[in-house]
């Protein structure tokens, strides 16, 4: 247990610690550090360009989070019933590969596929929508909705694995059950398969807003957070801010941000599992 | 072609003579004197992707046996960030690829090279060569005070064509000004070939290339260096730059570029290029040998031509930067490789084939060169710009954010037309300002 928390206070309290310190200088990672109070804090709220990456930070949950959890409760359900226990078994394998896959490969990946002479494009090209080809990561328009199919690539093998395994958990009986008092699949989800996976959707949720909150691998990787500013986030920010204009107390203050806005989004999806789990 | 450039370059060289002349001249260290006559094991910081640092100092183990070297190579964005703390640790690189030096001296992280300036005779040299490794010691302004860099060569950039697709086009000779350039532009874009492809993607703000370039068109290059090095008062966001930028953007919305310019890095520009899927490309000497390799007698180069013709030719030419660390444990040694690759008639052979650019050093040495290569040609057409006193700075390099953080996305936005001229030079008129009160 000792070296368990020695490792964790030093590995992650005392840099969250030293963070929240930084926060409130002015310092460029060499010379002695200025207090400045709350003046770092400020610039985050007012500052529109550090604004508006944490609202394309928001914009990513749709694309890591939503989709992921939606498409992947279709899929576990889909699965779940219809396929053969070997059909099931791949597909399952299939759709968790881009979790085995590096971040940064998969990035490199997408962007190829992404390009403007990438398979997406020549293959619409092929079906006769030549027109809306575009350099999907280059285009401004397209951009952030790229990267967060990028996401969604990724975590949707995640999401529907987790949620196999919890409706395996699911008493089959209450199913035969639900069949002799007449109900149909749609009733059957909704009454026992969606209140049966709470935990499993919580879970999925918490840790898909967490990536999306968090994203920088996949940015940095596929767009560098351009074009122009269309796809900055938060943690390319605070990247940028720390090592190329040496600002850490403003990298340190936007972190702390980012921070508490993720434990606020994580909050209630926790203290809402745990009174379920009460009850 | 050599004497013009031995010429131009001698005639900057008397000029720094002369404010240098105090400087005592005695016969400079010999490599035992600077590195020891014992093993020795240079600490190096590369940039990777470049071969020509590496075939240098393996050139120059092989004529000094006794020093090896142990050289980490990045990409120059993580060079970029780790600079700091690299030059401060304990293991302080005794030469280093440099980014944006500004910062790096203020914090007292790099040698000063006056010493090294007096005992090498440096005052021979061409001073234009040196002025961008210069700065106060706070960092700031640059170009002047002491010596804190040297540059391993020095480059040139301008703009290369493919020869099979001018011809293609009707192009008869090289643009001399500004609406032949124009011109020929249009009549590539008629004949279905792509005019332009420059990269703008990800991190890479490419059109600053042509930017620059027809900014020093239609004003005088010294403003823009003198925001470069941030001297009091400057200003980017000036009547000039602003024709320059309104020009580049009349070239976007004429679609003389490659549609997904914002979409293209560097690699995929260069891969673009030598497929030969665009006429012209806005970039540096540093291709020349390689282009020369791939394509041989397939590429010409050019000088961005003038607005009118017989007018002054500029570009953008930047020393290949590299400086000792503060805390060097060998910087003697590193000083005396620097000279070594400016001076030794290997070095010089190694710098030019390999590397491409003018290796730089006193104007009396040759630069050695293959006739009727495109190495011959951007070195040529360096002599033209050192002898018109066109040499800038690139605008990328004035502070060690405004690349990544202002130009880089208003290039983008401009390109995609999300943003008007005069706005781009506002909000990086703004950045600059803000990182200048903050000492990025």
């Amino acid at each position: 247990m000792l070296p368990a928390l020695t490792a964790y206070a030093l590995f992650v309290l005392w840099p969250i610690v030293k963070t929240i310190k930084y926060a409130f200088y002015s310092w460029d990672g060499i010379l002695p550090a200025k207090w400045v109070g709350l003046a770092n804090f400020k610039t985050v709220f007012t500052d529109h360009q550090l604004l508006g990456t944490l609202g394309h930070s928001l914009e990513l949950i749709i694309f890591f989070s939503i989709i992921p959890v939606t498409l992947g409760l279709a899929v576990a359900t889909v699965m779940n019933r219809v396929a053969s226990r070997r059909i099931s078994s791949t597909a399952r394998a299939v759709l968790f590969l881009p979790q085995v896959v590096p971040l940064v490969a998969a990035g490199i990946a997408w962007s190829w596929v992404l390009s403007s002479s990438g398979v997406v494009n020549e293959v619409l090209k092929a079906i006769g929508l030549g027109g809306v080809t575009r350099p999907w990561l280059g285009d401004f328009g397209t951009a952030l909705p790229a990267v967060g199919l990028i996401g969604a690539w990724v975590l949707l093998g995640l999401c529907t694995v987790l949620l196999l395994a919890g409706m395996s958990k699911i008493d089959r009986a209450l199913y035969e059950a639900a069949q002799l008092d007449g109900a149909g699949p749609v009733r059957e989800f909704l009454s026992i398969t969606l209140p049966g996976l709470r935990n499993e959707i919580a879970v999925c949720v918490t840790v898909t807003v967490i990536a999306a909150l968090s994203a920088f691998d996949i940015v940095y990787i596929s767009t560098r957070g351009g074009p122009g500013y269309a796809t900055t986030v938060p943690g390319l920010e605070i990247y940028q801010l720390a090592f190329f204009n040496r600002q850490v107390g403003l990298a340190s203050a936007l972190a702390v941000v980012l921070m508490v806005i993720v434990i606020l989004a994580i909050l209630p999806i926790q203290l809402l599992t745990r009174k379920d789990g009460d009850s | 072609m050599l004497l013009v450039l031995a010429a131009v370059v001698a005639c900057a060289g008397a000029t720094f003579g002369a404010s240098a002349g105090a400087a005592k001249l005695k016969a400079p260290p010999t490599e035992a004197q600077a590195c020891g006559t014992k093993p020795v094991t240079m600490q190096a910081y590369f940039e990777t992707g470049f071969p020509d640092p590496i075939n240098l100092t393996k050139e120059f183990t092989r004529q000094y046996p006794n020093v090896k070297w142990h050289i980490r190579q990045d990409q120059f964005a993580v060079i970029t960030q780790n600079a700091p703390l690299t030059l401060s640790g304990p293991n302080a690189p005794d030469l280093m690829r440099l980014p944006q030096m500004s910062g790096l001296v203020h914090d007292h992280l790099l040698k000063n090279l006056d010493g090294y300036f007096k005992q090498y005779g440096w005052n021979k040299f061409p001073a234009s060569q040196l002025l961008q490794l210069r700065a106060g010691a706070s960092g700031r302004p640059r170009g002047v005070g002491s010596l804190y860099a040297v540059g391993l060569n020095y480059s040139l950039t301008g703009v290369f064509y493919n020869k099979t697709l001018a011809a293609k086009v009707g192009m008869t000779g090289t643009p001399q000004t500004l609406a032949q350039l124009d011109a020929l532009l249009a009549k590539a874009k008629a004949a279905g070939v792509t005019p332009i492809v420059q990269f703008n993607g990800g991190a890479t703000g490419g059109l600053l290339f042509p930017l620059q370039q027809l900014m020093a068109v239609y004003g005088p290059t010294t403003p823009i260096n003198n925001w470069i090095f941030q001297k009091p008062g400057g200003n980017i966001d000036t009547p000039a730059n602003l024709a320059a930028m309104n020009h580049l953007q009349q070239w976007i919305k004429a679609g003389y570029f490659n549609t997904d310019a914002n979409a293209t890095d560097y690699p995929t520009m260069m891969s673009k290029f030598e497929n030969g899927d665009g006429l012209l490309i806005f970039d540096g000497d540093w291709e020349s040998g390689n282009l020369d390799t791939k394509l041989p007698g397939q590429v010409g180069f050019f000088l961005m031509p003038p607005l009118k013709a017989g007018g002054k030719h500029a570009a953008m030419s930047a020393p290949l930067t590299y400086g000792i660390a503060a805390k060097a444990k060998h910087a003697d040694c590193a000083a005396f490789f620097s000279n070594w690759v400016s001076t030794n008639a290997k070095a010089r052979q190694i710098n030019v084939s390999v590397g491409g650019s003018n290796p730089g050093g006193p104007p009396s040495l040759k630069i050695p060169f293959k006739p009727g290569t495109l190495v011959a040609q951007t070195l040529a057409a360096g002599g033209v710009v050192a002898k018109e006193n066109g040499a800038m700075d690139f605008i990328a390099n004035a502070t060690g954010a405004i690349y990544a953080q202002a130009w880089t996305p208003e290039v983008q936005k401009l390109f995609a037309g999300q943003e008007e001229p005069p706005n781009v030079l506002k909000n990086v008129q703004s950045a600059y300002e803000q990182e200048l009160k903050t000492g990025a």
